[in-house]
């Protein structure tokens, strides 16, 4: 709990500290430490790094459910996830914690130690506002709108000289978390049929004096072919798959719909898509990932965001079927890293948890800390990373969410000092502005 | 209101006009604006509210008794095991298609007054209201209302003020259902005690009341607490929509439920509410509509959307100013938006959204998208799908986040395809000169002049610098 109470006083910083903060940001990661490159060189060459961030505040109580902890029930009233071996039972990480249902592809994994839980992180932010805990979230900041850059993307800069490790955000619009000076590229499915080949020279040409567009073009350009190749990869990879052996071939239309699926609540896609094609379109689009990540030249970083998970109203389909997506995801990202997968480590985080209490429409409200997924082919086993604060009354932060007892930042940063090599005083100042106390979390991969 | 002179010439100023408050120019459209561009755009303003497209006529309340009854329907089958699945002749499909099919119709209409109005000022300022208060289709139950809820709510009052648009917001089905609050039952309520003694536990949905303060009014700096907003829920509870149970409500209509609201006196941002019944959240939604934080709030927002991702500080000051002189009239704040300098520098820096590109190509072209499939799919490869905004937030504001790589080459590529269609026989660079006037650069034009084709000439316009910003 002391770690808890470091949280706190952080996310008290004055907006002094703040503008502070931001203008830190000016100073290059690379005139602090004259370090040699993290990422790009020696053992950290190969690593990647994958962080997806689900939108909406993601219930961690549901996703992996502390069916040991004895208030779990009682609070959870109608949503609670019934216990193990129960139908649509959690299923087992140790004796107080499960995994959700929907997630039998990470639960594969946990169980060859490649799937651990941070039961109860936070952002420093308290306000319970989507909006600002997300730009919290992706930005690093101490407090909101601290910097107008993601941390992912300026950790790129400490992770090899200009343009050595490359990063890509997925879907259509690029998210606050890979925004920055480093210049990143984004892909979402649809393709791009060139009917004319000197239009894109000729823009080039008219955008020179528009960093904004010249640059958004050059990268799309260059991400969109090596999709045609990435794309080709995904579908023998999932066909190799044996798990896809006996399932049919996905619709020809699987591109289109993957673009859908990812940026919209099930919800909405249940009445194209039915949950069969759903599931193959996320594969599809982990596994294409993977695709852009393992060629010659790929990216070594990849930003992900999924919405849907604000859930104050009839919670249980909703996030079975949010959980299913991401599932399927994983999986199709992970069969499609191949043997690279023993080199990659995955984080899922969200902006906040929900209210410990089931609200009065078989939902939850807006809460304070959640789960966090890590996985990875070389992660070290053990158990949950981070303290379980429990769900005792007196336990509750302001008597009504899951307690923190461990700063997203520290576990940002462990992941990037361990398995990425970053190092630990640009994570500090510049990657996490003015997070000097939220320490590293360790143990993870090394 | 006395309107000062402009450094920027008449003819600079018709095409900032077209790009920057309207929505792209039609050809010949330039040469109506050039007498007088600022007078033009303040004639579009009307105490009467925007235009209205010409869709489905069914109103929010009948589709939402409709929704109902087709769940009930579906439940009913469901239990009986005569529901078949694949059968295309089912009743509860044919339900089905029918609620996407009416969103399709509405979102069209829209689509197609964009690309053809004359007053797109007006078009614009409704379309900022309509994102400012976000109902987005992502829930099965507000999927074919969110048309619905942009004509009965929000078009009728954008020209009106504040406080009777953000009411209609607050009391619209489709809103009520979107952020959950229909169903928000006050714990010390009889209605409470009522379903506690058929052992359910009902309870506060906090979720529109969150976002009212956040989004709608105060914004989230203006220090309110999680205290300030449970009790703010409280009071809104009751607010909710009759059909839900056997009530004697109008199935889909608002309905006060005085049974669900919290009994008792409020206490929100530091001001006690002793009204009874609806009349207490009303009364706080005043307050909250009349505060300084939301004359703020909305000025920054409405100064970003139509100026600059980090607007001018000047011009957030005059919105504000006029927001607080005329007790939040936003036909006063329209004017005050045309008549300030700050918004005809002539520097473009803001970023079309998928909508407004498109929305702009149509209009540069002359002619209007006749179905659904040439406009929704594009949309959504491009980021921006059809009535559904990711968050309450609404469609983001920033350039970043529309110009990402992936996007770029969407864009390109919809821009060939576009192209080949609409150009017809016309010549691309006397279209050039008609849609964007005195804002087309040299550059631009002799690249348009030289393009192999017709179609390439129209597909430079559409992906030119001076297209792609407004």
């Amino acid at each position: 709990m002391t770690r808890f109470h470091t949280d706190t006083a952080s996310s008290r910083l004055s907006r002094r500290d703040a503008l502070r903060g931001a203008l830190g940001l000016g100073i290059a990661v690379e005139f602090l430490g004259g370090r040699a490159w993290a990422a790009s060189e020696g053992a950290q060459a190969g690593k990647k790094l994958v962080v997806i961030i689900c939108r909406g505040g993601m219930d961690g109580l549901s996703v992996s459910p502390p069916i040991g902890d004895p208030n779990y029930a009682a609070l959870r009233g109608s949503i609670a996830v019934p216990g193990f071996g129960q139908p649509n039972g959690a299923l087992p990480l140790d004796s107080a914690f499960g995994l959700h249902p929907a997630l039998a592809s990470v639960h594969g994994l946990a169980l060859k130690g490649q799937a651990r839980i941070a039961p109860a992180v936070a952002t420093p932010d308290r306000a319970r506002s989507h909006f600002e805990a997300q730009d919290v979230l992706e930005s690093g900041g101490a407090v909101v709108y601290g910097t107008t850059s993601g941390w992912l993307n300026r950790s790129l800069e400490a992770m090899g000289p200009a343009g050595k490790v490359q990063a890509i955000s997925i879907g259509a619009t690029a998210p606050l978390l890979l925004r920055g000076k480093v210049e990143t590229a984004s892909w979402a499915p649809g393709g791009a049929p060139e009917r004319d080949h000197r239009l894109p020279g000729i823009l080039q040409d008219l955008y020179a004096n528009d960093p904004l567009l010249s640059q958004a073009l050059a990268s799309g350009l260059s991400t969109e072919s090596m999709a045609k190749i990435a794309t080709t990869d995904a579908n023998q990879a999932l066909m190799a798959d044996t798990t896809m052996m006996a399932a049919t071939a996905p619709p020809a239309d699987a591109s289109m719909m993957a673009v859908g699926a990812a940026q919209m609540p099930p919800a909405a896609a249940a009445g194209r898509l039915n949950p069969r094609q759903n599931i193959e379109a996320a594969r599809k689009l982990g596994a294409t990932l993977a695709g852009l990540m393992v060629q010659p030249d790929g990216k070594q970083v990849a930003g992900v965001s999924f919405d849907g998970f604000d859930t104050h109203a009839n919670q249980n389909g909703v996030l079975a079927a949010r959980l299913t997506y991401l599932d399927a995801f994983i999986d199709g990202l992970v069969t499609g890293l191949g043997p690279a997968w023993k080199d990659t480590v995955v984080v899922a985080a969200t902006e906040f948890g929900r209210t410990a209490h089931v609200n009065g429409t078989d939902g939850t409200d807006h809460g304070t800390a959640s789960t966090a997924l890590v996985l990875g082919g070389g992660l070290k086993p053990g158990g949950i990373i981070g303290d379980w604060p429990t769900l005792q009354a007196g336990k509750l932060f302001e008597a009504r969410d899951t307690a923190p007892t461990m700063d997203m930042r520290g576990l940002f940063k462990g992941v990037l000092t361990e398995h990425m090599g970053v190092d630990r005083r640009a994570l500090d100042t510049v990657i996490f502005p003015d997070s000097a106390a939220a320490a590293p979390a360790s143990g993870i991969t090394a | 209101m006395a309107i000062a002179p402009l450094a920027v010439d008449r003819d600079l100023q018709a095409a900032i006009a077209a790009t920057r408050f309207g929505l792209g120019a039609k050809p010949g459209q330039l040469d109506a604006y050039r007498a007088d561009p600022r007078g033009w755009l303040i004639s579009q303003i009307r105490h009467g509210g925007a235009d209205q497209p010409q869709a489905n006529p069914a109103t929010a309340a009948q589709r939402v008794a409709a929704f109902r009854d087709y769940a009930q329907q579906r439940r009913t089958e469901k239990q009986d095991g005569t529901l078949q699945k694949g059968d295309k002749a089912d009743p509860v499909k044919m339900a089905a298609r029918l609620l996407r099919d009416d969103t399709a119709v509405d979102f069209l209409a829209r689509v197609r007054l964009a690309a053809t109005t004359d007053a797109d000022f007006r078009e614009r300022w409704a379309l900022f209201w309509c994102n400012h208060f976000t109902v987005a289709a992502t829930k099965l139950v507000t999927a074919t209302v969110v048309g619905p809820f942009e004509q009965e709510a929000i078009r009728p009052h954008v020209f009106g003020r504040f406080q009777d648009l953000l009411l209609a917001s607050s009391t619209h089905p489709a809103m009520l259902l979107y952020l959950d609050q229909a169903q928000s039952i006050g714990p010390d309520s009889m209605a409470a005690s009522f379903i506690a003694r058929k052992g359910k536990k009902p309870g506060l949905n906090e979720n529109l009341a969150r976002e009212i303060m956040e989004l709608h009014t105060v914004g989230v700096g203006a220090g309110y607490t999680q205290a300030d907003v449970t009790e703010f829920a409280r009071a809104m509870t009751g607010y909710s929509i009759g059909g839900l149970r056997q009530d004697r409500g109008e199935p889909g209509q608002f309905l006060f439920r005085g049974a669900a609201h919290e009994p008792g006196s409020r206490t929100v941002m530091g001001k006690t509410y002793n009204q009874a019944d609806g009349e207490q959240a009303w009364a706080v939604m005043k307050d909250l509509a009349g505060s300084p934080h939301t004359a703020h709030h909305l000025a920054v927002k409405l100064a970003t959307h139509f100026v600059a991702d980090d607007p001018p500080p000047g011009l957030v000051a005059r919105l504000e100013r006029s927001y607080l002189d005329t007790h939040g009239d936003l036909a006063a704040l329209a004017r005050t938006l045309v008549a300030s300098p700050e918004a005809w520098e002539p520097q473009a820096r803001k970023f079309k959204t998928p909508y407004e590109f498109m929305v702009s190509s149509w209009r540069a072209a002359g002619i209007a998208p006749d179905s659904l499939a040439g406009v929704a799919p594009v949309l959504n490869g491009m980021g921006q799908k059809a009535f559904s905004a990711p968050s309450p937030k609404g469609w983001s504001e920033e350039s970043a986040v529309w110009c990402a790589p992936d996007a770029i080459v969407k864009r390109m590529a919809w821009s060939e395809g576009f192209a080949a269609g609409a150009i017809g026989d016309r010549d691309p660079s006397g279209l050039a000169r008609d849609v964007l006037g005195a804002r087309l650069t040299p550059l631009v034009a002799t690249a348009i002049a030289r393009a192999e084709t017709r179609p390439e000439g129209l597909a430079i316009l559409l992906m030119s610098p001076e297209f792609q910003r407004r």
